[in-house]
């Protein structure tokens, strides 16, 4: 199963075989929102922090 | 077919949208705004999409995005002119009373003491709103005229610049639960109670989704409230007043779906998808298929 390392708390991430760029995801361990910010090498950052005109 | 995905995360919608164009046999490419460079009147590789399905989370990033776009002639889902309406709660509010579509009173004010001044003569509680934002942020339910004079200074003295617009809402006494509808090219496809013990509902919240019967008189309601503001894909907020009947609250540009799939059995991604490539194939007027559409060719001058 692919994964990635949360920069949070470094726990290995269960990502599924579908996943794309900029993928949006929660780590299981820590609950820090990650996005997938590469493809090769697999590779997660902190997601960006919602700003005041965020939304729906 | 090939249809741009302009948005700025890759959440469960849009990995459903990607599925659901997907299943239809169409290419769909994933834009990332943050990735992004337009130069003005200049198509440049975009005329290789025949529709873009505009999800960026900014709103204001978004506005300015679908602009540019139509401009180099490609067909946005929702057009500048839907988003500069819904993601502005004042200018939806006032596109709903133009319209004559029921929705909660509503006064603004454009000082601390103004605003004071209104919700005084109104009584309370009152509703509190910022005209920019959403997920229910900063919303506040004003008891009284001590919470008024702190929320107002707090406003006034942390706020950007949009907080100077006071927008200031009658509470309406809800029972537990508010209505969010899914209309797609006039169409409601769904809707959800959204339940709550907190007087704010949204999924986003914590309220808990379950279906709502989509009643003729739902539908005719979201049908007009969409009309107002332009059509295209929408989802609606809709109160339960005892006395009035259906309100219309808010309506977004941008829907969140993934908690409303389920409990309403609808395919949501499904049916965006379907509009979005109508829309691609036969032009914005004729991918509205609903009687009420000729308010929405009315209202973009192509009747």
């Amino acid at each position: 199963m692919l994964s990635g390392i949360c920069p949070e708390c470094a726990a290995h991430v269960p990502l599924r075989e579908d996943v794309v760029l900029h993928e949006f995801l929660t780590c299981p361990e820590c609950g820090t929102a990650l996005e997938v910010v590469s493809l090769s090498p697999l590779t997660l950052d902190r997601a960006p922090q919602v700003e005041e005109d965020w939304g729906e | 077919m090939r249809i741009a995905l302009f948005c700025s995360l890759v959440r469960t919608e849009e990995k459903w949208l990607l599925e659901a164009f997907r299943r239809r046999g169409v290419e769909v490419e994933i834009l990332h705004d943050r990735s992004t460079v337009l130069e003005v009147g200049v198509p440049d590789s975009w005329n290789r999409f025949d529709a873009v399905l505009m999800r960026s989370l900014s709103h204001w990033q978004a506005l300015h995005a679908a602009q540019l776009l139509e401009d180099v002639g490609l067909p946005v889902i929702n057009p500048a002119a839907v988003i500069h309406t819904c993601a502005d709660k004042l200018l939806t509010t006032a596109a709903l009373v133009r319209a004559g579509v029921p929705t909660p009173r509503v006064r603004v004010a454009f000082s601390p003491e103004g605003a004071l001044q209104a919700i005084e003569e109104w009584g309370y509680p009152v509703v509190l709103k910022p005209v920019l934002g959403s997920w229910g942020r900063l919303l506040a339910r004003v008891n009284d005229r001590d919470a008024a004079e702190a929320l107002l200074e707090h406003k006034e003295t942390l706020g950007g610049f949009a907080h100077g617009v006071y927008y200031i809402q009658e509470y309406i006494p809800k029972p537990g639960r508010d209505i969010r509808a899914f209309v797609v090219g006039g169409e409601t496809i769904a809707a959800i109670y959204r339940s709550s013990e907190h007087w704010i509902t949204n999924t986003a919240r914590g309220g808990r989704a379950s279906k709502c019967p989509v009643t003729p008189e739902l539908a005719d309601l979201c049908a007009r409230a969409a009309a107002a503001v332009g059509g295209g894909v929408l989802a609606m907020d809709l109160f339960e007043d005892p006395q009035r009947g259906l309100l219309v609250n808010e309506i977004n540009h941008s829907m969140e779906f993934r908690n409303s799939v389920e409990p309403t059995g609808v395919d949501i991604p499904g049916a965006i998808a379907e509009f979005v490539i109508r829309v691609a194939r036969d032009g914005w007027a004729a991918a509205h298929s609903h009687p009420l559409a000729r308010e929405v060719r009315r209202w973009n001058g192509s009747a």
